[in-house]
């Protein structure tokens, strides 16, 4: 079976700046994966390059999702077969009202699949559905996007959209920043309900602690922009105990 | 916003030798009881000539440049022009009483006047001259102090308009919609308007104006609006002139004591488009909020100036101007604020904004204060740039693909002015026009 995730040999670089070099990562369909690093390895990077943040340029290699050259793809485009990407700062779009962004989004995917557009009050009893899971007022929702919430509602809102778009590979990256224990539950059940069989979960964190709510299949330790160790959800354990400075100089 | 004194030696340009032609042969004819005030409008004029550039107010828009020749005043219109009228499109789905004008004739075949809302009184200008009401004889020409070579053109050459009055504390729901339509030939219009709301009075004025003739036309709009002690009003003007028409409007209000008025126009479409405002506030208390979008493209040029007199103590003044220029439109925005002495505690805002969507497009901001008050509020400030990136790309990892992501940006950044609109149905009609406009190459 394709894996849902392909990187082979990626080297990525931001204004000639060389930041990955050389990552190898497979993700297949039903697993979740963590990757962990030291701040400046390079964790966020590969969120950009993958989603095709305008800037990050891949030189050599490739990365592949369930077999098509995300490089060949725009940005909507990933997004459309499936990739998303769930932002560290979520950004605020002023004037822009939240359903018209929930809507403008699923059903421009929609579309770009080829499949039917989801009618507005299908779409409204859907946003509640979400909502509910991730303890947000509809309130919230009719302001626009993200504008004066505070850093707990925004990655509850980036789950919610998450969850509405239901992506074959989500990407968390560094979704626990921000977050107080109340709310890292509420956004940690959202995302475990997203887990299946079918999809792909990539979390990307700095802190184990993430981890206590979202159990990996396979933790990475990235260095110096590539992956330098694999192992089982015991490795984040054991990150935590000797911290990250072994890796940085074996990187080195 | 005087004007730049002239050498009388001056040879006058062929459009301005026109206009003094035009205006001898007219002073034979026309109604009697104007006469004086357009002589006196014209001699005005006179003096000065056209506006250009080397006046402050006009600085870059350069009528005496522009105007290159006086098209004929209107002739009655053709069927045709009616027919076209009677499709007249702007704010459709607004259930507003239009008032309807084709080639700068007033058209009562095609404008609804019936069972008018007591206290409200709605009439042609011509019909208002030939019933000689007397208030509107006085009010004319003399609601602001306005020294501006246009609006004196406006003055001597008064055509066809409305004159408007909501008697005093009559609340008017419907939107009164002058809807003024241009004709299929080469023309000048003259169009002048008066709307009186009285004390504590209330009411909704549309203007639009559209023409879909591809002709060169020239529109010299002039109203002006009395808002009496506690009056309100929410005026907006639509301007999608066809693509060679050049557009002056000249809106002038005074307002009383705690009045309220609420000012929006949107521009999109004409060759040249230029509106100006005077607002006198003239009683404490009262609030004037001015708000205006541009949305413009190809070699568009629109210019907004504005004068904000404060002469009370306690008022407000809101100014808020949005333009979104492509290929090589430009828009210019001028605001001046005075504050006279003894109009302490004036609080007056007044901020331009400029999204650019392209290299080509050009945005002039000039503000100015001017204020002789020592305990006000007064700030102004314009900023000029392009989308953001950011956002851009945070839309399109959501699936929406590049085009769509820019015109809800685009969209959100005019919506902060058009969600101010009070009147919901205008509003969501407003919206609609704009981002049919967006969406449109």
């Amino acid at each position: 079976m394709t894996a849902l995730l392909e990187i082979r040999d990626l080297k990525a670089e931001i204004a000639g700046k060389q930041i990955l070099n050389g990552y190898d990562l497979t993700v297949k369909a039903g697993e979740v994966h963590a990757i962990m690093g030291p701040n400046g390895s390079g964790k966020s990077t590969l969120s950009y390059v993958l989603s095709g943040r305008p800037g990050y340029k891949i030189t050599e290699g490739q990365a592949l999702l369930a077999g098509a050259d995300l490089s060949q793809m725009s940005v909507d485009e990933r997004a459309a077969a499936g990739l998303f990407l769930a932002f560290q700062y979520p950004l605020e779009v002023p004037g822009v009202a939240t359903m018209t962004f929930l809507r403008a989004a699923l059903n421009a995917q929609r579309k770009k699949r080829g499949e039917e557009e989801m009618s507005s009050p299908d779409m409204i009893k859907r946003v509640k559905e979400l909502a509910k899971i991730l303890d947000m007022d509809m309130e919230m929702l009719r302001r626009p996007v993200n504008v004066g919430f505070s850093g707990g509602e925004k990655k509850r809102a980036e789950t919610l959209q998450m969850m509405l778009l239901e992506p074959k590979l989500c990407i968390l990256d560094e979704t626990d920043s921000g977050l107080d224990i109340d709310a890292l539950k509420v956004v940690s059940n959202g995302v475990n309900q997203l887990r299946s069989k079918d999809r792909g979960i990539v979390v990307i964190t700095h802190y184990q602690r993430l981890l206590d709510y979202i159990t990996p299949d396979v933790v990475h330790v990235q260095s110096a922009g590539r992956i330098v160790r694999t192992g089982g959800k015991e490795l984040a354990l054991e990150l935590e105990e000797t911290g990250y400075a072994r890796y940085q100089s074996e990187a080195a | 916003m005087g004007n730049a004194p002239t050498t009388p030696a001056r040879k006058l340009t062929d459009a301005e030798a026109r206009l003094a032609e035009i205006f001898a042969m007219q002073q034979s004819a026309g109604a009697p009881q104007l006469a004086k005030l357009r002589t006196a409008a014209f001699d005005a004029f006179s003096k000065t000539g056209l506006p250009n550039r080397r006046d402050e107010a006009w600085k870059y828009t350069d009528l005496r440049a522009l105007l290159r020749d006086v098209k004929p005043l209107a002739a009655p219109p053709e069927e045709s022009a009616k027919q076209h009228a009677r499709n007249a499109a702007t704010l459709t789905g607004v259930a507003s009483r239009r008032v309807v004008f084709v080639g700068g004739y007033f058209a009562p075949a095609l404008s609804d006047l019936a069972d008018l809302e007591a206290g409200l009184s709605v009439m042609s200008l011509s019909e208002a001259l030939a019933k000689g009401d007397a208030a509107a004889m006085t009010q004319i020409g003399n609601v602001g102090e306005v020294d501006d070579p246009a609006f004196a053109l406006n003055t001597a050459f008064m055509g066809e308009g409305v004159v408007i009055r909501v008697g005093a504390g009559v609340c008017v729901d419907r939107p009164i919609q002058l809807v003024f339509v241009a004709g299929a030939q080469p023309a000048t219009y003259f169009l002048r308007s008066l709307v009186i709301v009285e004390k504590g009075a209330r009411a909704t004025l549309i203007e639009s104006f559209e023409g879909e003739t591809a002709q060169e036309y020239h529109v010299n709009a002039a109203t002006e609006v009395v808002l009496e002690e506690g009056a309100s009003l929410e005026r907006l003007k639509i301007s999608h002139e066809g693509a060679a028409a050049m557009h002056v409007s000249t809106f002038v209000a005074s307002l009383a004591a705690g009045a309220l008025l609420s000012d929006f126009g949107l521009n999109l479409g004409g060759a040249v488009l230029r509106n100006q405002s005077f607002i006198n506030i003239n009683g404490p208390g009262a609030h004037a909020a001015m708000r205006g979008a541009n949305i413009l493209k190809g070699k568009e040029h629109a210019d907004a100036t504005l004068f904000l007199d404060h002469a009370a103590e306690r008022s407000e003044s809101k100014a808020l101007f949005k333009s979104v220029l492509d290929d090589s439109s430009q828009a210019v925005f001028q605001g001046k604020i005075l504050v006279r002495p003894g109009a302490q505690k004036t609080d007056a805002r007044m901020m331009a904004r400029t999204l650019l969507l392209s290299e080509g497009a050009q945005a002039n901001c000039k503000p100015e204060l001017e204020i002789f008050a020592d305990d006000v509020q007064c700030a102004h400030g314009s900023t000029v740039g392009a989308l953001d990136e950011n956002l851009i790309f945070y839309l399109m990892a959501r699936g929406i693909p590049q085009a769509e992501a820019q015109s809800l940006l685009t969209e959100a950044f005019v919506g902060e002015v058009i969600d101010a609109v009070e009147n919901r149905s205008v509003r969501d009609a407003l919206s609609a026009l704009v981002s049919e406009r967006l969406r449109t190459q």
